[in-house]
């Protein structure tokens, strides 16, 4: 018994510190990647409201959630490859003599540009608030539109 | 609160349900932002419920506790594709004791640009009597 642990601890000793860190290494990687948000898909620009992004062959549509924005708040510019997106949301005032047990909602004015990836048809931006959800539907430009190739023969 | 009106506002993370069961449904779950006050004779929860329509909204106040829950349509676009995200979206949940007799009765909920309004009525107390010992 003696005999066997005298030779098992030296190769314990050399082989485990390569392997601790081999296994750190890792763990540090994935903690990477959570930290810079591609672990789960989600960046944050840190300007309110946040956004989602997408397109598809002819518009690229933004989507937000503002609930409680009335849309006559809103102010929606667009020019060649931004798009700016501002206005208020107001919490309305109660009665003096409430007592307020929570208070989590927050009112206040927000403007954030929004940088779209290609060239946008400004005339052609269609807004639509329903529910608290704000969808901004923003034409391509005809060139920023994927094309179709043939190849000749 | 005329303060809040030139306020700029942050950014909040949605914040995500820490779950009390096992979910049977996939999807994530959020806490709504809520405001509760109260009068003499009522109390008023405000919730931020973005994407919710009132058919997919139940309210329920059994034994005290007062829950919300609000489902959400996904978006139907098959077509698209995301170029990015910054927030996701998923069914809202909440649970409140209430320490006051409500009048179930009298309870009304209103949803409008996403954010509910509901009252709860208090029940009217007895008035109180005062008894007065006549000397026999």
């Amino acid at each position: 018994m003696i005999y066997r642990s005298m030779y098992g601890v030296p190769a314990w000793r050399v082989r485990r510190p390569f392997y601790e860190l081999d296994r750190m290494q890792r763990q540090m990687d994935r903690l990477l990647d959570a930290f810079s948000g591609q672990g789960e898909g989600r960046i944050s620009a840190g300007v309110f409201p946040p956004i989602n992004l997408s397109e598809d062959q002819e518009n690229y549509f933004i989507r937000a959630e503002l609930p409680g924005v009335e849309a006559g708040k809103l102010d929606i510019q667009a020019t060649g490859q931004s798009l700016t997106l501002s206005g208020e949301r107001k919490i309305a005032e109660e009665n003096s003599g409430v007592r307020y047990h929570r208070r989590e909602r927050e009112g206040g004015t927000f403007s954030r540009v929004i940088s779209l990836p290609g060239d946008i048809n400004a005339e052609k931006v269609d807004a639509e608030l329903a529910n608290g959800v704000l969808t901004i539907k923003i034409a391509k430009a005809e060139a920023a539109k994927p094309k179709q190739i043939t190849v000749r023969h | 609160m005329a303060a809040t009106d030139n306020k700029e506002l942050k950014v909040r993370e949605k914040q995500e349900l820490a779950q009390p069961a096992e979910q049977t449904r996939p999807g994530v779950i959020f806490t709504p932002s809520v405001d509760i006050f109260e009068t003499d004779h009522d109390i008023t929860l405000l919730a931020d419920m973005p994407g919710v329509v009132p058919e997919n909204l139940s309210i329920d106040l059994r034994d005290n506790t007062l829950t919300l829950e609000g489902d959400i349509a996904p978006v139907d676009a098959p077509q698209e594709e995301m170029v990015y995200a910054e927030y996701s979206t998923g069914r809202y949940y909440r649970q409140f004791s209430l320490s006051e007799m409500i009048d179930q009765a009298k309870i009304d909920a209103q949803i409008k640009d996403g954010v509910l309004r509901l009252s709860l009525p208090k029940v009217a107390k007895a008035t109180p009597r005062k008894i007065t010992v006549k000397a026999a």
